[in-house]
């Protein structure tokens, strides 16, 4: 597993209904704006800015997809297990 | 269009409203802004154009915040994607690629942004998944509503055109119609739509002519071009030579001293050669259609449809707005009768805010009365509107797709209690208005008699009427053909509703298309309808047609036509002995 490997990082699986949609992207980036460093979501190696709903709608992350949360600085840790457990959550839907 | 020039192009569309006109061709887009200036900019007005798209961004926000406001709580999935749309004002791909594109190109912001749009609408429409590619549409909102705030307020938008032009549209929402200054407006071209679309109601009631159904209209029109259109047989012709022009211009006098001479007839009384009254209304959907009854000599609105002020907007219209938009009507009608339909909503007309019902058969779901009896929120802020109106003038109030007895009672009851809630508050309103039924459900006829003691009137909507009783759906070419007014089924139940009505004393009227198409008229008034609405222009033709019918001699035969076994045959009947009254009207 990733964050075995790198602490700035974690994998979560997407469980709601919807996928990363536009409104459980928007609360992402709403979460990712309080970090100083770049927030990233990677899926297949392709990384997009955690800031931007755009670009995580980009990735068409359906139910089921697998993703990894990165940060780039430790002080930015209590970000990412915000998003991580949001997600874990299914958004809360 | 490149090799068009100087060649003259008829095309053929479909024949939404009749009428000939001959006018500059006004070009709308579908996001509602017309022509995007490019233009670069000095390094010294760098960082004034920053912040004048810094600004507008920033106004856009406001303005969305401010319609987030107005929802009420039960919308809160509304509110949501609105929510999201203000995220995406700020979102890194669209507002920081827009000033990475002032800064970079050194160009204006206007194009900037449709850019930086045009390329996030190209990435998502080639996404594999529905719903992710449908996001394109979130985009073209957002950048659409700073592109209004960037070119300054209204400007970009169809309210504003300054002179007399056709509109030409790849297709129009009812959002953008209820926008449009119409006296400015000769005739309608649209790429989408039919007969029975929005545009195609709204061209047909204002009497402006239009063809609808061109497939590449906007591709092949440039803006302020002369171009030819006869809503009568749907054409349309671009680059019109000398000749065609000259003709056109005379076909379009002749159309005109022809209505005008039918109009001038229409203020008559309408009343059989024997003497009997008939009382000839007008449908409307919009407060100004109010003078357009008038002006055909229509004597009362026998059907007010409500919907159209639910749509367009963020959320449901407060009650003192309906009441302002009924009052209207019910003031200028008075003393004639404003009969106002409660909303029929969430059939073909669903409102985007009133959650999106994934019905397989909106025709047979959740839709009209159903809706509403579900919502008594919604229901009785309609209610109290209209009970308030109706101390203005004489109101009557119809609830439609009643298809059993309980339906009229619970609505019954809720009329009560607004009326009530109402007299605590003590404002002014009237309680005691009539209330009536749509007959347009089959189960409805077969039950008339019943309903008959609970109801003051019936208003038969043939349309539905006929598609539920026959379980044709005109929409559908296949099998539209089989659409018969005429029908034995149709005719039957138009009987037995009259004659349940009868029995009780209560009124009968129509309110359907087949109420508003002369040639039926002597069926209709045979079968003892003496009450009908229509779309106001046909009032005069109709009018016309009533002249000259003796009432005695059409009850004999509507007896006849009862008897026929197919609609074909009744059909033929009808021609034989009443041809001359279809003849009579300029609609065709």
């Amino acid at each position: 597993m990733n964050d075995r490997s790198d602490p700035l990082s974690r994998d979560v699986e997407i469980i709601n209904k919807l996928g990363l949609h536009a409104r459980s992207a928007s609360r992402i980036a709403q979460i990712a704006q309080k970090a100083k460093s770049d927030v990233q979501i990677i899926r297949n190696r392709e990384a997009v800015d955690a800031k931007s709903i755009i670009d995580m709608l980009t990735l068409a992350c359906a139910k089921g997809t697998n993703i990894t949360v990165r940060v780039n600085s430790d002080t930015d840790l209590e970000v990412l297990n915000e998003i991580v457990s949001l997600v874990e959550g299914g958004f809360g839907e | 269009m490149a090799d068009r020039e100087g060649r003259e192009i008829v095309l053929k569309g479909i024949a939404a409203a009749p009428g000939i006109c001959i006018g500059k061709a006004y070009l709308v887009y579908r996001e509602g802004v017309n022509v995007i200036r490019r233009y670069h900019i000095t390094e010294a007005e760098l960082e004034d154009e920053k912040r004048r798209f810094k600004t507008a961004v920033k106004k856009s926000t406001e303005e969305l915040r401010g319609i987030i406001e107005e929802i009420p709580e039960d919308f809160r999935e509304h509110a949501a994607i609105l929510e999201t749309h203000v995220a995406l004002l700020r979102d890194k791909m669209l507002y920081g690629k827009v000033i990475e594109q002032i800064e970079g190109e050194k160009i204006n912001a206007e194009w900037a942004l449709r850019r930086v749009s045009a390329d996030l609408k190209a990435m998502f429409g080639k996404m594999a998944d529905p719903y992710f590619r449908e996001r394109s549409a979130d985009i073209v909102h957002v950048s659409d509503r700073i592109m209004r705030n960037l070119s300054g307020k209204e400007q970009v938008s169809i309210k504003a055109i300054d002179k007399r032009v056709i509109l030409v549209a790849t297709d129009l929402s009812p959002a953008e119609t209820s926008q449009i200054q119409l006296e400015r407006i000769k005739g309608f071209v649209t790429e989408g739509g039919g007969m029975t679309s929005h545009t195609g109601i709204i061209a047909r009631t204002l009497q402006i002519p239009a063809v609808l159904g061109i497939s590449n209209a906007t591709d092949l029109i440039r803006n302020d071009e002369i171009i030819v259109l006869d809503g009568t047989d749907g054409t349309l012709i671009v680059n019109p030579s000398d000749y065609t022009l000259v003709e056109y211009e005379e076909r379009k006098g002749r159309y005109e001293r022809r209505k005008a001479m039918i109009t001038r007839a229409s203020q008559l009384a309408a009343a059989t050669k024997d003497g009997v009254a008939v009382q000839v209304m007008g449908n409307i959907e919009l407060p100004e259609e109010v003078f357009q009854v008038r002006d055909h000599g229509g004597n009362g609105i026998g059907l007010y449809r409500t919907e159209f002020q639910y749509m367009g907007r963020s959320g449901f219209p407060g009650e003192d707005d309906l009441f302002d938009k009924y009052r209207d009507v019910v003031e200028i009608m008075a003393p004639d009768p404003v009969t106002i339909r409660t909303l029929d909503i969430n059939g073909d007309k669903a409102a985007s805010y009133a959650g999106a019902f994934d019905e397989a058969n909106p025709a047979m779901g959740l839709r009209a009365i159903r809706y509403c009896l579900t919502r008594p929120d919604i229901f009785k802020t309609q209610i109290r509107a209209i009970l308030r109106a109706a101390a203005f003038g004489n109101v009557r109030i119809l609830f439609p797709m009643i298809s059993s007895l309980s339906e009229l009672l619970e609505a019954k009851k809720m009329m009560c209690q607004a009326a009530d809630s109402l007299a605590e508050e003590g404002k002014s309103f009237r309680a005691d208005i009539e209330t009536g039924i749509m007959i347009e459900v089959p189960s409805a006829v077969i039950i008339a008699d019943i309903l008959a003691q609970e109801a003051d009137f019936f208003s038969i909507g043939t349309n539905d009427l006929i598609q539920y009783s026959l379980a044709i759906d005109r929409g559908n070419r296949y099998v539209s053909h089989l659409y018969q007014p005429l029908h034995p089924a149709v005719l039957r139940m138009i009987q037995r509703v009259t004659e349940a009505a009868g029995k009780e004393g209560i009124r009968v009227s129509m309110c359907g298309e087949m109420a508003g198409d002369p040639a039926y008229i002597p069926v209709l008034l045979g079968m003892g309808i003496t009450e009908l609405s229509m779309t106001p222009q046909a009032i005069p033709a109709v009018k016309n047609a009533i002249r000259s019918l003796d009432m005695r001699e059409t009850a004999v035969f509507a007896e006849k036509i009862l008897c026929k076994t197919t609609g074909k045959e009744a059909d033929a009947f009808l021609k034989e002995v009443y041809g001359h009254i279809a003849e009579q009207t300029w609609l065709g």
